[in-house]
């Protein structure tokens, strides 16, 4: 039986054939193309008129952009310049005003010779909060960034360096109480002297202090004022003040219109809902103009210090919202577990609940930030020269009078790469706080 | 609506500034420099410069008050201000003048409690189209869409104009004068109509002005001038008479070239000696030294000096003198004497 079978069978393989490479339709570029680019009749149409849509545009934008004009000190010097190199019809952008006025741009009128004070407190600024970003930087940074907020203002602000001294000392005293006085007075009362007693010392102590040390020592920068700070500088300052002191409101906020105190919750509603019944644009308004007749006549109450609380306020009780979400978003037995667990409110407040929250809530926040910093422009309508407010400057100059896109395609690239870097950071946070598996 | 709730706001605003202001002349002097709200920009009337030093023919009046007050043309700060904004912050106290384009109307000086000490710029309304339109009069403009900024007296004037000849327009509201450049040239609108001074600024800007028209019809009078508040008539003097004094200086033949050699010593003309303080107390009489006036011409130039240098027949705006021209030579300057 096996011999007819060793008859029958002509050839017996008995190596391996070398692996081949797949065949051309099925591997690399061109099966990609064909799966995802021309798998159907329809998806071929949409794909040439996709392709068609882009090259369009492009063919418009990428000359205009990069046969543009980068030295020039007037639209009709670049419009010279164009004539010669281009001919009279081309259509190229003249760049120029932003080489020329880029630093008016980024830093407003700020002293051309102090420019690397705000740089300096962005690089430190990047610094300080990159431990809060990071988990992975060593914890010791922290301390950095806790006392990073007075040095930031005073490279900006400049003055003696007492000032942000003596108001941090505000802190310490407060500090100091909870921590060494809680024991004899029990929690709630020093928290309520915590509050107390650094508020009457930055009434009625700081400022002389301040004087007085600054007498003695005066060591310190330059003093700029808020007056000539404009541009993305400006937009920074608010947006960071913003989102730095917006969030823990937010969240104090939340758990206010989650508390079963009567009072506390129904000031927290009516907080949030007035604020953000009310447009950005209107706050901004009661900032510059109602302010000034509830004041006292001479008061000089910073115009940007109004506009970083009315755009903290607005934008913390969008906050509560979102972080109202992420709380009602957590099973009930989450805060049962916490309670049988013994924690007091804030222990569980800060052990179980709010961590579980806020991972919710992510998106929302950094969308509400995103938003936040954009809106930072409104300030153009109170007369604060922001990036827009400055554009609208510039352009009124004799030299750029009828510059148009440029300026608004630098100011857009600017703000994207602010807002698209929060987005990132957003998803990487997301990711990295993912505990469930999918 | 918008425009009735701000008047009646500022209303109230004026009548709690008059209680406030009293003696500016001693606040600017203790501060050490003068506070002045101009326009956050408006081609050749204020702008900052690559250096970030305000330029302009309203930022001109804003040193010269300076020069004369303080003696340094440069101890201005300057607080840009947006057409809502304005009024309130020389209400407020924010601001000592308002050197800000503004036209002088009687609500403005009598309702919103405000004193305007002068006329700096004599504008009117005027009408901006293609040439290829085929228009030569505003009368021809039925149906038409007019670009408009909201919310100033253009837009009342624009109102009145048509409805007296008869004629329709559809207007497209704007908020800027860039964005009208932009909404004009891309054709939203066949018209654009603001002050004349403006038109002439937006068309100088084009790329081939040659292709669009001013009509000859003005269709309003736009006195722009500074204001100060109700309530201090010793500084609405000073900012009066310093505004004067670069009108007369003119008019008598006084320039930034020869004010040193006339102010040395006193010369032939009486009128010329008041006015740069060889002669007589002028200055005495409201607080300021006897050279006040000649530091203020000295800041940028007497009235046609300033004119020419920001908004002139010289400059990419190009605007010929017209009202804004002497008495004496057919214009609405008209100084009061020095004595």
């Amino acid at each position: 039986m096996s011999d007819t079978h060793a008859q029958t069978v002509a050839f017996v393989r008995d190596t391996m054939t070398e692996q081949q490479e797949p065949p051309l339709s099925q591997s690399g570029a061109y099966k990609w193309m064909r799966e995802n680019l021309l798998s159907t009749p329809l998806n071929v149409i949409l794909t040439l008129v996709s392709v068609w849509l882009i090259y369009s545009v492009l063919s418009h934008v990428m000359p205009w952009a990069v046969f543009g004009i980068w030295d020039a000190s007037s639209l009709s010097e670049c419009r010279t310049i164009r004539d010669e190199l281009y001919g009279a019809d081309a259509n190229v952008a003249c760049w120029a005003v932003i080489s020329e006025r880029w630093k008016q741009l980024l830093f407003g009128f700020y002293p051309p010779e102090h420019y690397w004070r705000p740089v300096l407190a962005f690089v430190l600024f990047l610094v300080a909060i990159s431990p809060v970003l990071f988990s992975s930087l060593p914890r010791k940074l922290l301390a950095f960034s806790v006392v990073a907020p007075f040095i930031l203002f005073w490279l900006i602000w400049g003055g003696t360096i007492w000032g942000p001294i003596c108001v941090a000392l505000g802190f310490v005293i407060g500090w100091a109480i909870i921590r060494y006085a809680s024991p004899y007075i029990g929690a709630l009362g020093s928290v309520i002297l915590a509050i107390v007693v650094p508020l009457l010392y930055w009434f009625v102590l700081a400022g002389p202090l301040d004087d007085l040390l600054a007498s003695i020592l005066p060591i310190g920068l330059e003093q700029v004022q808020s007056k000539q700070m404009g541009g993305f500088m400006l937009a920074m300052i608010i947006g960071i003040s913003g989102i730095a002191l917006s969030l823990p409101l937010g969240i104090v906020l939340a758990l206010g219109r989650q508390s079963d105190l009567f009072l506390i919750n129904k000031c927290s509603v009516i907080f949030i809902e007035v604020i953000r019944g009310v447009p950005l644009i209107v706050w901004l308004f009661t900032a510059s103009l109602l302010l000034n007749y509830f004041l006292p006549p001479g008061t000089n109450f910073d115009l940007m210090l109004r506009v970083i609380i009315m755009v903290t306020l607005f934008s913390s009780a969008y906050i509560a919202e979102v972080v109202r979400g992420g709380l009602a978003a957590l099973p009930k037995g989450q805060y049962e577990a916490a309670d049988a667990l013994g924690l007091d409110y804030w222990k569980s407040m800060r052990l179980v609940i709010l961590p579980q929250a806020l991972k919710i809530s992510i998106p929302g926040i950094v969308n509400t930030f995103i938003g936040l910093f954009k809106d930072t422009t409104l300030v153009v309508f109170i007369g604060l020269l922001d990036p827009i407010g400055l554009s609208n400057a510039i352009r009124a100059s004799t030299e750029w009078n009828g510059i148009y896109w440029e300026l608004f395609v630098f100011i857009g690239l600017c703000f994207f790469i602010f807002c698209f870097s929060m987005g990132r950071y957003s998803l990487f946070l997301e990711k990295k706080l993912r505990r469930e598996h999918r | 609506m918008k425009k009735t709730v701000i008047l009646g706001a500022l209303t109230v605003a004026g009548l709690a500034a008059g209680a406030a202001g009293a003696a500016t002349l001693d606040d600017v002097k203790a501060r050490g420099s003068l506070n002045c709200g101009v326009s956050t920009g408006l081609t050749g009337f204020s702008a900052p410069d690559a250096n970030g030093v305000w330029q302009g023919f309203d930022v001109a009046v804003c040193r010269a008050v300076a020069a004369a007050v303080l003696g340094d043309p440069m101890a201005v700060e300057f607080v840009p201000t947006t057409g809502q904004t304005r009024f309130t912050a020389l209400a407020s106290g924010e601001i000592d003048v308002l050197a800000r384009n503004t036209t002088w109307t009687f609500s403005r000086d009598v309702d919103l409690k405000f004193e305007f000490i002068g006329v700096n710029y004599y504008d009117g309304q005027g009408f901006m189209v293609p040439k290829a339109l085929g228009v030569s009069s505003a009368k021809e403009l039925d149906g038409a869409t007019v670009c408009i900024q909201t919310g100033t007296t253009t837009e009342l004037n624009l109102a009145d104009f048509f409805r007296v000849n008869n004629i329709s327009y559809e207007p497209v509201p704007i908020e800027t004068n860039a964005e009208a450049q932009q909404q004009y040239l891309a054709g939203a609108c066949d018209v654009y109509t603001t002050d004349a001074s403006g038109l002439a600024a937006t068309r100088a800007s084009f790329e081939a002005p040659g292709d669009h028209v001013i009509l000859p019809e003005i269709i309003s009078k736009e006195p722009l001038g500074p204001l100060v508040r109700h309530g201090d008539s010793e500084w609405g003097d000073i900012v009066r008479w310093t505004l004067n004094a670069l009108v007369a200086a003119e008019e008598y033949g006084v320039t930034s070239a020869n004010i040193g050699e006339l102010s040395a010593a006193p010369g032939n003309n009486p009128e010329i000696n008041r006015l740069l303080g060889t002669e007589g107390e002028l200055g005495a009489m409201f607080g300021l030294e006897a050279d006040w006036a000649k530091k203020a011409i000295m800041a940028n130039g007497n009235y046609g000096e300033i004119f020419e240098k920001t908004i002139g027949e010289n400059t990419p705006i190009g605007l010929s003198r017209g009202l804004n021209a002497q008495w004496t030579e057919g214009g609405l300057l008209y100084s009061p004497p020095f004595r």
